[in-house]
């Protein structure tokens, strides 16, 4: 469609406008223990796009009315700081920051043990300071991690990642202008970096093929992704000094 | 029906009405049903019923896109059609829904958006597509998608007045132009559940109650995918997917047919 200010090429010569070559992440950081009064925290990023998440409780559920017997309530937010884009967002919930939290709390509900705790609310809170695409996959990275800082009974992590098409070829971790000009973007996220996948959203039009390609660029990804969690986790233990 | 029930029947390759499980319920779609919409549509999937209307009027361009009209998809999960449903605000679903059938037009440019321009840069078409649930029997993804695009198959431009800088109006509706709108594609949703490794498509709520995942997946008239969410808990394999899309690729070309 040829939007404004769009570059003439987002790749050359096999090179993005960022350098990277078509499989390489940006560089990814992540951290566990970043909100001390949370009972679980997280940090993760891609690039500039940067993830904070604190999980709070299980605690009580209100109104009563809307416990669930048999299990804890997951309720997911994720939110846009209104600093987090070139232009100031709209503070709270919004359409996009609604589905987005849902499909979230959909993928993470795969791997907790929501059973263990009847009758309560368990909330996920997902803050986006900055945002340079990716920002739902560095959310629900930050999520699991926090999940499991916070001791919730889970199956594994959950591992997320974009992948995405620009100038007719397959790209891993979609950032900036082909976010905004590239062809597809599609946002995944599987189970321990296996071969379940429990997120997917794609925009834009690709050939069955190409789809193909895709998933299996994204599930090798999401294994990456997954041992860079880990690492955090184990990180985080091992550098805490053991009080008798 | 409990679901296990269910669950068994799907493992076994039949359903409770005996439809195989690549196989919908029977589709029809109605155009022009509402004369005060620019455009409109009813669409029943079996007992499912939806309707969605459109509504167009003279509005700015958004800043990133000022030489280009505007879409919007609303979808209210009327309380009548679902017990399930409850009064008040959008729900995450119904917002979803409308979000995942805005996606399916807009990613193919199934409107070519930029010939409803009315003064560059100041003044362009508003295309507002509202779906209304009237029944819910399961599988309303589908059906508001095939009834968002049936109704934009049917709408018509209305008159503007360009020295009134209004759009013309009688007592009961607005008047129409003649001209309908700018298509370019036909995408069409199918979401496709899953119950152990078996793939089927079109759920009632029942078998809805016992589906363990599913992905909706948006087609172009060419075979191409062009949006794509999943919803629900569970989870899908590589082959499962790209199985998911070949279903979807050719279930939207049986569901395309209903449109003409």
């Amino acid at each position: 469609m040829g939007k404004a200010g769009a570059p003439e090429k987002l790749i050359m010569h096999g090179k993005r406008l960022d350098s990277r070559k078509l499989d390489e992440f940006r560089p990814m950081e992540a951290a566990i223990g970043v909100i001390p009064q949370s009972r679980g925290s997280a940090t993760f990023s891609f690039g500039d796009t940067h993830a904070i998440v604190g999980v709070q409780g299980p605690g009580p559920m209100h109104p009563k009315g809307l416990q669930e017997p048999t299990r804890t309530k997951l309720r997911c937010h994720y939110f846009m700081a209104p600093f987090a884009t070139s232009e100031r967002g709209r503070p709270g919930r919004s359409r996009r920051s609604t589905e987005i939290s849902m499909v979230i709390g959909e993928a993470l509900s795969n791997v907790i043990f929501l059973e263990e705790y009847p009758k309560t609310a368990l909330d996920i809170f997902m803050e986006i300071l900055q945002a340079n695409a990716s920002t739902r996959c560095a959310a629900l990275n930050a999520a699991s991690m926090a999940l499991a800082e916070a001791g919730i009974p889970m199956k594994d992590l959950i591992s997320s990642l974009s992948v995405g098409k620009a100038d007719g070829q397959i790209l891993l971790d979609v950032a900036g202008a082909e976010d905004n000009f590239g062809d597809v973007d599609m946002a995944v996220a599987t189970v321990g970096g296996g071969d379940a996948f429990v997120l997917l959203q794609m925009d834009g039009v690709i050939t069955l093929a190409e789809f193909r390609t895709m998933l299996d660029m994204a599930k090798h990804g999401c294994a990456v992704v997954h041992k860079k969690q880990k690492e955090a986790l184990m990180k985080h233990y091992n550098s805490e000094e053991v009080s008798l | 029906m409990s679901n296990d029930y269910m669950k068994k029947l799907i493992l076994a390759g039949t359903r409770a009405d005996g439809r195989a499980l690549d196989e919908f319920r029977e589709v029809v779609v109605t155009k022009g049903v509402i004369k005060t919409a620019e455009g409109s549509a009813m669409v029943t999937i079996g007992k499912t019923k939806v309707i969605a209307g459109i509504k167009m009027d003279a509005a700015t361009p958004y800043p990133d896109t000022p030489n280009e009209g505007n879409l919007v998809v609303d979808a209210e999960f009327v309380p009548f059609a679902n017990p399930e449903f409850e009064a008040g605000p959008p729900s995450e679903h119904s917002i979803a829904l409308a979000r995942v059938v805005d996606r399916g037009i807009r990613e193919c440019h199934a409107i070519d958006t930029e010939k409803l321009v009315i003064v560059p840069k100041e003044l362009v078409w508003s295309v507002h597509i509202d779906v209304h649930t009237i029944n819910d029997d399961g599988n309303l993804q589908d059906a508001a998608s095939l009834a968002a695009i049936a109704a934009l198959q049917d709408c018509k431009i209305p008159k503007y007045d360009v020295e009134k800088k209004q759009v013309v109006k009688e007592a009961t509706a607005v008047v129409s132009s003649g001209k309908s709108l700018p298509l370019q594609d036909t995408p069409v949703e199918v979401t496709v559940h899953k119950i152990g490794n078996k793939l089927f498509v079109d759920p009632d709520v029942e078998e809805i109650e016992a589906s363990d995942a599913r992905v909706t997946i948006a087609s172009t008239e060419n075979g191409d995918l062009c949006a794509m969410q999943k919803g629900g808990n569970g989870s899908f394999t590589v082959d499962e997917l790209v199985k998911a899309a070949e279903i979807a690729i050719e279930k939207g070309r049986e569901l395309r047919e209903r449109l003409e």
